[in-house]
């Protein structure tokens, strides 16, 4: 425990690994989003994408083979993004890769202006588009957080072999507050951060006092100020989308309620219902406290991101320390 | 020899208890009695995000989960309760197959990569 407390106080220490980072330990509420995977050799797919995200969000997931389905790699995708100056979140899953595999994407990574990880388990193969792949899971997601703050930290692999220069990361996980068993999740974060999460970003929050009572949880572990909490807020596009939502992505929970209001709404205006619902749910997340941002997925809806960003009041995103994370090679 | 004799035992006795995956490297009194090596992610450090609001697994949608299994389980034991909260270490896919009761013996399952944080609680 004592290694542990170290480890935070070292953290705070330490050259910032990136503007999201800053942002964060500036106490700025942030506004982070989850970019639709590219499935185009074209890499103006990516950036078109991108673009339109550009100014009203502070940092831009990159998935990860997204709901086991195949995509470009993120590690691309956060690269390409990097070289027009977007700071990408690089999410990385142990279902795909082995210990090896992983240690040299996180280099490579780094190598490559990535700063902001958030490592995961992944969906499993079977709720995708391969279903007979085999998995891997060679090692865990819990496991894949200390192997990645060992390289930062110690400069070394998991092997013990001694890395040249270590990387520099802001290490993020995720947690699923709304799936069982509920009281071990708040313990399994604590867990998350011994292992050197510096960031969780959460499941879809759709349930509000399900996720404020998790967030008591985590209070009283004393965990907030040691890791910043940032839920997820699904824009929902249409009553079908919803649905779907709730029907088909593993370990979500989408209330009735929801699904019900966008199956009132006229089809030509549900996704207007959409954006409303998620201004609602961001504002009533942003008043439940340790929380320090939001995440905005917009199912393919770029657009969405933006309408909501705005709706909320979260536009204009503060410009603080214009890190070099594109150039970041020293 | 004598790890033939011993998995003669070993293996049956846990495969019908526990169903044991043979693992070689046994937590289960960290993780309620219930194996982890049973999760198809083989999660060694809790459930993963896609558990079923009733309980069961992601994977296998008939199966209650692993995990919802082992926090149940640890919260009954009169030993080890906070156990399921140590960080537990990699698994050393070479000892598959063989005796954990062996491997704790001659201390073969005690041994972590290299870089492994030495402070790690197991």
């Amino acid at each position: 425990m004592a290694a542990t407390a170290g480890r935070l106080k070292a953290g705070n220490r330490m050259p910032s690994p990136s503007r999201l980072a800053d942002l964060l330990r500036d106490g700025r509420f942030v506004v982070t989003a989850e970019l639709s995977s590219s499935n185009s050799a074209d890499p103006e797919a990516t950036w078109r994408r991108a673009e339109v995200l550009r100014g009203s969000v502070d940092a831009i997931n990159c998935t990860d083979n997204t709901g086991a389905h195949v995509h470009m790699s993120s590690l691309a995708a956060s690269h390409l993004l990097v070289e027009k100056g977007f700071e990408p979140i690089m999410q990385l899953t142990v279902r795909d890769r082995n210990r090896l595999a992983l240690q040299a994407d996180l280099l490579g990574a780094a190598a490559l202006g990535v700063r902001n990880l958030v490592l995961m388990s992944g969906d499993d193969v079977t709720a995708g588009d391969h279903p007979e792949a085999r998995r891997i899971y060679d090692i865990d997601s819990m496991q894949l957080l200390e192997v990645a703050a060992t390289m930062r930290d110690r400069s070394t692999y998991l092997s013990g072999r001694k890395l040249e220069q270590a990387p520099t990361f802001f290490i993020g996980a995720v947690e699923n507050p709304f799936a069982p068993p509920l009281e071990f999740r708040p313990l399994r974060l604590q867990k998350k951060v011994r292992a050197g999460a510096d960031f969780i970003q959460t499941q879809l929050v759709f349930d509000v006092p399900l996720f404020a009572r998790f967030m008591t949880m985590v209070a009283d572990l004393g965990l907030i100020g040691k890791v910043f909490i940032i839920p997820s807020i699904g824009i929902p596009r249409s009553a079908r989308g919803a649905n779907f939502m709730r029907e088909k992505v593993p370990g979500l929970h989408v209330p009735d309620e929801i699904v019900t209001r966008l199956e009132k709404t006229p089809p030509a205006r549900q996704s207007e219902e959409g954006i409303k619902i998620a201004v609602e749910l961001v504002n009533a997340v942003r008043a439940i406290p340790g929380v320090s941002g939001v995440h905005l997925i917009g199912i393919k809806w770029e657009e969405g991101v933006v309408r909501v960003a705005e709706a909320a009041g979260l536009l204009p995103r503060p410009t603080l320390s214009p890190l070099v994370t594109a150039g970041g090679r020293g | 020899m004598v790890e033939r004799l011993v998995l003669a035992i070993e293996k049956p006795l846990k495969e019908a208890i526990w169903d044991c995956r043979m693992c070689g490297q046994c937590i289960l009194h960290s993780t309620g009695l219930s194996c982890p090596m049973r999760c198809p992610k083989n999660l060694r450090n809790g459930p993963c995000g896609g558990v079923r609001a009733n309980g069961n697994c992601e994977v296998y949608a008939d199966q209650r989960c692993v995990w919802v299994e082992a926090w149940e389980g640890s919260q009954r034991l009169p030993l080890w309760r906070d156990h399921i909260e140590h960080l537990q270490k990699p698994v050393d896919w070479q000892l598959q197959g063989s005796s954990s009761w062996i491997n704790l013996v001659n201390g073969r399952d005690s041994g972590a990569p290299k870089g492994w944080k030495p402070d790690a609680e197991s």
